[in-house]
């Protein structure tokens, strides 16, 4: 119980939420989608992580999601590089164009 | 001395490895001159270790080398056997071997593959050694297909020739029918007996059972027949005439197909023991000698002409060993190497003179121009015609007497073949040498004695020719049979003469009347009503034709052989290589294929696939850890 409301629906909301992510990243052809899902799928572990720090008081949780952060925003940096970087070779943005190692 | 007859068979090694080696680096004289003296040391050391042998009683010495096969129950030491029968062969095989050498020096001078020729002779003679030395019958082996494959090298040794090769081949395959023959007999000399040591078996011959003893006697002599070129395994000696000349003196005269008669002596107590055995060496032999002769009378090749004179020798060899007359076939192994080798080098300083040709319808009153051949060469034909008192009237002699001896019949054929040898020989002769000459301009012009590093051993071999007959004189002139004592020992079950002392004296006038009377024969028809052999096959009458055409005995084996051979050869390759075996090999490629084909469909290249099957394969792994809890 955290302010009220049951931990079963943190948990279920932060599942729903990662799935959306994951599908999200399988199914969606534009990049800067894909890396929304990606940071979908992060937040969701955070809320996740969070929720049962509070449970538990303890804190190691809140911590982590610190962490998770951290490399969230390093990555979505990287990321952004590489979108460039392959935005100027392709002129676009679709993975579906990125074929070259197809069979 | 005898302790060091490890030594006779080193020299030759040494020889091979130094002109195999650094034979193309030397001069073509250095590299002649090492072989020669390599036989020469050999020669040296053999006749010092004769030399000692005559003066000890025990005949029997045994020289260790190395140990060589050492297990439980098999005990091959790798030991050489001195004794009068192998140094009897060492003389021969070193003596000739150096006269050989010396005249290859002359003969092989303008060839390119000098040295190459010369490595194979000295590896010849190596492996020559190994089987006359040897005192088991494994080192025998090992020598008699060493010199198998220095037979096939040489006949091959203008190897750019392809029918040369295949005379090679044909040597060489003919002899390994042979040789499994003899194969099989050690093993079963083996099996019954617990060794192959010469010295061992021999002693304990009688334990075996007589139908055992005869069956060794023929597998063993199934090897001779392939060996020493008998019939049926006879017709790769003829075709071997495509080596260099020195080659078929040495190999195909004076020594190689000697080791049969070697291999038969040495085992004579086993011949002795089985007459179904030694009967059937007895009418090969003649069958061949004569079938041989007969070949010899209408072929104009003249090496071809001599190397059915040595079938037909080899065969009255063997005549005399089923006939139990074992130091008289060695007698005459003896004599036949010196005249025969001295007509094959002769024919080689004949073919040279004519810078070429062979053929003895194109040659003719070349006795003028060749001297020194000429005359060594008249001396081979009277040698081997058996005409008193060269050496090939006493081997021959003895031979036919013992053969009268054992069956008439034998003797009679055996008669026929050597009046045929008298007349095939001088046919050669007069056609070679007297007469004009029916050759081109060219020829004429070339004509021109050989060099003295080939007319030399033609007369040493020439004088051996004459005076060699003191070696085995006959007994019954009360002279000393020195051949006969010298194997006294080695000869284990001795059957002597029941002749009476007139029936020799009316076999030997026989014998040398008939030759001189087909001498006589001879003449006339050549010399006084000047008959030529047909240029062409077609001048030939149907009887003469079947037998120039040697009886089609190739042909017959072709067909009944080659081709069923040709034809199993032909289902193995075209159904059992072709379709099985490779469709097996090429169906595993084309499953390897198959299935890659099928697989490289998972590399669509399309991102959101490939993150698609990591995320089922994670959920796939966390399902199984809870299934599996």
């Amino acid at each position: 119980m955290i302010n009220g409301i049951k931990i079963d629906m943190y948990l279920l909301l932060s599942t729903v939420l990662f799935i959306i992510g994951a599908i999200g990243v399988m199914a969606r052809r534009n990049t800067i989608i894909l890396f929304m899902c990606i940071e979908l799928m992060l937040n969701a572990v955070n809320l996740l992580l969070v929720a049962f720090s509070v449970l538990h008081k303890d804190a190691s949780g809140q911590v982590f999601v610190f962490f998770i952060m951290a490399v969230a925003a390093a990555e979505v940096a990287v990321g952004l590089a590489i979108l460039t970087m392959i935005y100027r070779n392709i002129k676009s943005i679709d993975t579906d164009l990125l074929g070259n190692l197809k069979n | 001395m005898i302790k060091s007859a490890a030594l006779i068979p080193l020299f030759p090694l040494i020889g091979f490895i130094i002109n195999g080696f650094f034979g193309k680096k030397l001069s073509k004289g250095l590299s002649g001159t090492i072989a020669s003296l390599s036989i020469f040391a050999s020669f040296v050391v053999s006749v010092g270790v004769f030399m000692e042998l005559q003066g000890l009683a025990q005949k029997e010495n045994v020289v260790n080398v190395f140990s060589w096969i050492n297990s439980d129950t098999l005990k091959i030491p790798f030991e050489f056997l001195v004794d009068p029968l192998s140094t009897v062969f060492l003389l021969i095989i070193t003596g000739i071997g150096f006269l050989i050498h010396i005249y290859s020096i002359g003969y092989m001078h303008d060839d390119e593959g000098f040295a190459r020729f010369f490595t194979y002779l000295n590896l010849f003679v190596f492996f020559m050694l190994l089987l006359v030395l040897g005192n088991n019958f494994l080192i025998t082996f090992v020598g008699w297909e060493g010199v198998g494959l220095c037979s096939y090298l040489l006949i091959g040794f203008w190897f750019k020739n392809t029918a040369y090769n295949n005379a090679a081949k044909k040597a060489f395959v003919m002899n390994r029918i042979g040789d499994l023959g003899f194969l099989l007999g050690i093993i079963l000399i083996f099996v019954t007996y617990g060794s192959i040591t010469y010295t061992e078996v021999f002693r304990n011959a009688s334990l075996g059972s007589s139908s055992t003893v005869t069956a060794i006697a023929l597998l063993l002599f199934i090897g001779a027949m392939g060996k020493s070129a008998q019939l049926p395994l006879y017709t790769w000696l003829p075709d071997a005439m495509a080596g260099p000349t020195p080659v078929s003196a040495l190999i195909h005269a004076a020594t190689m197909v000697t080791a049969g008669i070697f291999m038969v002596v040495r085992s004579n107590v086993f011949y002795s023991m089985s007459h179904v055995a030694s009967d059937t060496v007895a009418v090969v032999g003649v069958v061949t000698a004569l079938f041989a002769a007969t070949i010899g009378v209408f072929q104009t090749d003249i090496k071809k002409i001599l190397a059915y004179s040595t079938v037909s020798q080899l065969g009255l060899m063997f005549l005399g060993l089923g006939v139990g007359a074992y130091s008289s076939a060695v007698f005459h192994v003896t004599t036949h190497a010196f005249f025969k080798a001295l007509l094959f080098l002769g024919a080689g300083s004949v073919i040279h003179a004519m810078g070429g040709e062979q053929d003895i319808r194109k040659m003719g009153g070349l006795k003028g121009k060749i001297k020194i051949t000429f005359v060594t060469m008249l001396i081979g034909t009277i040698a081997i015609s058996g005409i008193f008192p060269f050496s090939g009237f006493f081997s021959k002699d003895e031979i036919l007497a013992h053969t009268y001896d054992h069956s008439p019949l034998l003797w009679l054929l055996g008669m026929l073949a050597s009046m045929l040898t008298a007349f095939y020989m001088f046919r050669l002769l007069f056609l070679t040498f007297y007469g004009k000459f029916r050759g081109t301009h060219e020829q004429e012009h070339h004509l021109h004695e050989s060099p003295s590093s080939m007319t030399i051993p033609l007369i040493v071999l020439a004088i051996l020719s004459v005076v060699g007959g003191v070696l085995g004189l006959p007994e019954f002139w009360h002279m000393p049979n020195w051949m006969h004592n010298n194997l006294e020992q080695v000869i284990l079950r001795p059957n002597y003469s029941t002749l009476s002392h007139a029936t020799e004296w009316t076999l030997m006038t026989l014998a040398v009347c008939g030759a001189l009377a087909v001498i006589y024969f001879t003449y006339l028809m050549f010399m006084k009503y000047k008959v030529k052999p047909a240029d062409n096959e077609e001048q030939l009458r149907p009887w003469q034709r079947l037998i120039y055409k040697k009886y089609y005995v190739d042909e017959f084996y072709d067909f009944v052989i080659r081709k069923p051979l040709d034809g199993i050869s032909n289902v193995f390759y075209k159904f059992f290589d072709k379709e099985i075996i490779d469709g097996l090999v090429n169906g595993v490629g084309a499953a390897v294929k198959g299935m890659g084909s099928g697989v490289r469909y998972l590399q669509s290249g399309n991102i959101g696939f490939y993150v698609m099957s990591m995320t089922l394969g994670v959920v796939f792994i966390i399902l199984l850890t809870f299934l599996y809890k």
